[in-house]
């Protein structure tokens, strides 16, 4: 199918995208990598007066280290969030992750900032930019603002983004030498996850010194397992122990029951992809 | 109208689109390149990919208006003075078709991973064609015909009966390669 027809502006920085947002308000559409838009736009489950393309802005795209942060544009695609290699040596989880979204054709369009703008309770990077503790930089009309991703994240495909802002960049702290791991349940190949975990985890001599756990699909927005992270902390780094602490896994979530997975199977799997994912970023 | 200039198989094109069309659609009905295909509309069946700039897309996922200033290659951008790429040549030789209508994505995206990495081994090859379906083959032959492009596009690779024995220390995509797989460029 085709699209409804749309007027179309592609900006060059961002004063330009903000300006264009501003007029046209609640009848605008931004595109990002438009791997989730244009099907949208396609089965005219949409119907924008105005689509604002970020593609030619190159201010949003590409990772840079400034101070204690690492900052990651938001129209950085996955493909090079795969290939950057401040992302490999102090986000190690965000390139895991990233490693399972769909398939090749997806991920060399698609992007970090439109994955976390349009927040599908079963993408595969709101949970590790929740574990991994991300700030999402957003300019409006009145200035740019930071929101934690734990406020970011509102509702089922609802973020803290207003109509006529944007999502420029999203900033982390360095997790240099923890051991991570995405551990995804699907079904079938280039599909999103019935159930998702993100793990990151710091030893220290044999010892959990810290742990990070999120979820992806376990309710409308990722959660943080913080059950799980406090049950592992300083306890020494084995089997034993994490799959004692997965057990915590489920507590504080509410899953659906869709044509994947009823709410149970999700609570199991919450527990046993815990245990996989932090026994291989803990190394155990 | 936005005006867009897009180089499509060797060619500058400059053409007015809406923004609405797909480049796929500007591929198929402004060009008349209907060797590339529609096969879904939920941007699964990767029936359509092509080139953008050197990488694997979904043309039914871009907008025509997306690929201005940008180099695109098709399928029908492949042969060379009527001489099949090694990798179509592969896909015949292998019985990697039968249909044929998953076809041209198959061999855009089986280029796209050569160039990523130009000997993958089975496992390789399924995972970098997980978006492309196909409702015939079992996809048994397609993984042949992919890795047995991959011993004949090894660099220095004339004929395929010189190249029988693999010989060649492992090693990694160079530009060169990169043109060759994705059919270079003739402007
Ligand atoms: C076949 C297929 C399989 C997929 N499988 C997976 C999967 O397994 N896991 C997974 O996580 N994802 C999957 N995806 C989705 C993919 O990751 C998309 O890339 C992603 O959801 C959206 O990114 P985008 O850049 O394409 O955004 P777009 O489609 O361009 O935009 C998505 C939404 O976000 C808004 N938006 C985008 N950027 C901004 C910004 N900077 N500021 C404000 N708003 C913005 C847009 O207005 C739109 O509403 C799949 C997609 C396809 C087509
Ligand atoms: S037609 Fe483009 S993915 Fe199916
Ligand atoms: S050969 Fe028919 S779909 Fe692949």
């Amino acid at each position: 199918m085709i699209p409804a027809s749309f007027d179309y502006i592609a900006p060059t920085t961002v004063e330009e995208a903000m300006a264009a947002l501003d007029e046209a308000g609640e009848d605008a559409k931004i595109l990002a990598g438009g791997q989730s838009l244009l099907p949208v736009l396609r089965m005219r489950l949409a119907d924008p007066r105005l689509v604002v393309d970020l593609g030619r802005v190159p201010e949003l795209r590409g990772v840079r280290q400034e101070g204690d942060s690492l900052v990651i544009g938001s129209m950085t695609s996955h493909h090079e969030v795969l290939g950057d290699p401040l992302i490999r040596e102090h986000a190690k989880l965000l390139a895991l992750a990233t490693r399972t979204v769909a398939d090749p054709q997806v991920r060399h369009r698609g992007t970090f900032g439109g994955s976390l703008a349009h927040a599908d309770p079963a993408g595969d990077l709101p949970a590790p930019a929740l574990a991994l503790e991300a700030d999402m930089v957003i300019a409006g009309s009145s200035g740019r603002r930071v929101v934690p991703a734990s406020e970011f994240f509102v509702d089922y495909f609802t973020t803290a983004l207003q109509p006529n802002e944007l999502l420029v960049e999203v900033r982390m702290p360095h997790w240099t030498g923890w051991g991570a791991h995405y551990e995804k349940f699907n079904r079938v190949a280039q599909a999103w996850s019935v159930v998702g975990v993100a793990a990151a985890v710091r030893t220290e001599g044999g010892a959990i010194a810290e742990a990070r756990v999120g979820l992806t699909n376990m309710g409308p927005t990722p959660v943080r397992a913080t059950g799980v992270e406090q049950a592992l902390l300083g306890r020494p780094a084995t089997s034993e122990t994490i799959r004692e602490a997965a057990r915590h896994a489920a507590e504080g979530t509410s899953p659906t029951s869709d044509a994947s997975a009823d709410v149970d199977y999700r609570e199991h799997l919450a527990e046993v992809l815990t245990g996989r994912a932090l026994t291989t970023a803990a190394g155990a | 109208m936005p005006r867009i200039t897009v180089n499509v198989d060797g060619t500058t094109y400059t053409d007015e689109v809406q923004p609405r069309t797909l480049l796929v659609q500007y591929l198929r009905e402004q060009l008349g390149k209907v060797g590339t295909v529609v096969g879904c509309d939920t941007s699964n069946c990767g029936a359509c990919t092509v080139h953008m700039d050197g990488h694997s897309v979904k043309s039914c996922s871009v907008l025509a208006v997306q690929a201005d200033g940008h180099e695109i290659t098709t399928i029908e951008g492949l042969a060379r003075d009527g001489q099949l790429h090694p990798m179509q040549q592969s896909f015949h030789d292998n019985h990697a078709l039968q249909c044929g209508f998953c076809t041209p994505g198959m061999i855009m995206q089986a280029l796209d991973l050569l160039a990523e990495n130009p000997e993958p081994d089975e496992q390789q090859v399924r995972e970098g064609l997980e978006g492309n379906l196909c409702r015939c083959t079992g996809y048994q032959n397609i993984v042949r015909a992919v890795r047995d492009a991959s011993e004949r596009m090894r660099p220095g690779a004339g004929p395929p009966m010189e190249h029988s024995e693999p010989t060649s220390p492992p090693r990694t995509a160079t530009e060169q390669d990169r043109a060759q797989v994705t059919g270079g460029q003739h402007s």
